[in-house]
């Protein structure tokens, strides 16, 4: 039964829910906001727990990994005090502690590790950019193409219109669609053959 | 080890320390480039231009802080194009970490514009969940958003009386640095029809303009010089304008190091006598 009854509920949600998709009445609207609900409600259960395994991680590397004591301490007081200083809807309003937190440390951080990625771009280009081969002397001229297309240079930007068009319409979007495509239908296989039991990895075992 | 050898194996931080100067020096010096508008842009702009006042644009505000310096430039050009037009905008934000972004945008282009929050625009907060989120809202945007963002029922906010879902509004015009792209052209423009434009970083916009040639999107603004060029239409400079510099002077060192890179490379071939072949 352990395993039967959560296969049996996958399979009749999975069959609800298409055909709510497709055949748009009255009954098939209530389903789905009724569903909201449920995902809501299930998103809220599940939320408890991942708070508890991080916490519980992050406490232990605390008492034992002394090299991760300091990254525990950060997160586990960054935790506590964005979860007091935002538990009333009205801290959520500019001005607020918590925003204050957000705005002069959150935002900071993120973007900064994001342009990160600026250094390693050009790092990674410098070397791997080569023209070895034929490919890469076309991946290369493509490139250099499509760049400047997306650098403003003003009319420098607009007189490859045409090539970067034709590069983007054609062999760019052949291959995304083919992909696209080869996605579209392997999430479908896997859709149906969760429905019908025959995937059964997502319970944690076959 | 000859110059060429050195070439070939220049240390990364002489990379790094090019194109960290790159960005820097021109937001010391602070200089315009010259922005040529694309027909993706333009026909944004176009869109956006043609509503009439008291029409509704739906705008999703779907990133984070991580991309906010392509992003948010975007954003702030579309909403003062619409305020300045006296549109009616409903906002969204389907990213974990955009609502305080969501927030400090409109706020201050409120107040620069004279607007009020729940009569001119909406601010409808965060859901989870994008593509459920997204056609949730075509059933009724009350239905993942009862409340908005600052606990105030839908209904009873003026901005949003006499409107229900994705078929009351202009069209949709999305923001963002990830998936959520896909999810409302799919579950958004596929499932209910609705005019959908994006705005994206740099990085992603070769993967939408397929979209472009089938219709399925109607407009693309792609990265800091999509920003800039929406800037130029509406003639209001701002950080699009500014970062545009500094982009190109960065991409400008990134060439240069791969023409370098290239040229030792095969000027060490050429000096080896090797025959280039595939690797």
């Amino acid at each position: 039964m352990k395993r039967e009854i959560p296969l049996l509920i996958v399979g009749i949600t999975g069959v609800m829910m298409f055909f709510q998709y497709y055949v748009p009445t009255g009954w098939s609207t209530e389903l789905f906001v009724r569903s909201q609900d449920w995902i809501i409600v299930i998103g809220i259960l599940s939320l408890p727990l991942g708070i508890w395994s991080l916490l519980n991680a992050n406490v232990q590397k605390l008492q034992k990994v002394k090299g991760e004591r300091f990254y525990s301490a950060v997160l586990l007081i960054g935790f506590l005090v964005m979860v007091l200083t935002g538990l009333r809807r009205e801290n959520l309003e500019a001005g607020s502690v918590h925003m204050t937190i957000f705005s002069t440390v959150l935002i900071p951080i993120q973007a900064t590790i994001f342009s990160l990625l600026a250094f390693f771009v050009a790092s990674a280009a410098y070397r791997a950019f080569r023209a070895r081969s034929v490919l890469a002397t076309i991946l290369l001229l493509t490139a250099f193409i499509v760049m400047f297309r997306f650098i403003p240079l003003g009319p420098i930007s607009t007189a490859n219109l045409g090539a970067v068009a034709w590069i983007l319409s054609v062999p760019n979007m052949a291959a995304k669609r083919a992909i696209t495509m080869g996605i579209g239908l392997g999430a479908t296989a896997t859709a149906i053959k969760i429905i019908l039991g025959i995937e059964r990895t997502y319970m944690g075992h076959d | 080890m000859g110059i060429l050898e050195k070439m070939m194996q220049l240390d990364r931080r002489w990379i790094y320390l090019a194109v960290g100067l790159a960005v820097i020096i021109p937001a010391i010096v602070g200089f315009r480039v010259p922005v040529a508008v694309s027909p993706e842009v333009k026909r944004v702009y176009d869109f956006v231009n043609d509503i009439k006042p008291g029409e509704y644009l739906f705008v999703a505000m779907d990133y984070d802080p991580t991309t906010l310096a392509e992003l948010n430039p975007m954003a702030e050009a579309i909403l003062k194009h619409a305020f300045s037009r006296n549109e009616k905008i409903v906002i969204v934000t389907l990213a974990q970490f955009g609502p305080g972004m969501v927030e400090q945008i409109t706020n201050g282009l409120a107040k620069e514009f004279n607007k009020t929050r729940g009569v001119d625009y909406a601010f409808l907060g965060y859901r989870p969940y994008p593509a459920i989120t997204i056609l949730a809202m075509g059933v009724d945007f009350r239905v993942p958003f009862p409340v908005d963002y600052y606990g105030v029922p839908l209904d009873s906010l003026p901005v949003m009386r006499g409107i229900k879902n994705f078929y009351n509004v202009k069209g949709v015009i999305d923001l963002t640095a990830g998936n959520t792209a896909d999810m409302w052209l799919v579950d958004g423009n596929g499932r209910y029809g609705f005019p959908l434009a994006i705005g994206i970083t740099g990085v992603m916009a070769a993967d939408y303009y397929q979209y472009l040639q089938s219709g399925q999107l109607f407009g693309i603004i792609p990265g800091i010089k999509g920003a800039a060029e929406y800037e130029s239409l509406v003639n209001m400079p701002g950080q699009g304008m500014a970062q545009a510099a500094y982009q190109v002077v960065a991409h400008s060192v990134i060439i240069m190091f791969i023409i370098i890179s290239n040229f030792a490379f095969f000027a060490t071939r050429r000096r080896r006598g090797q025959v280039g072949g595939a690797r």
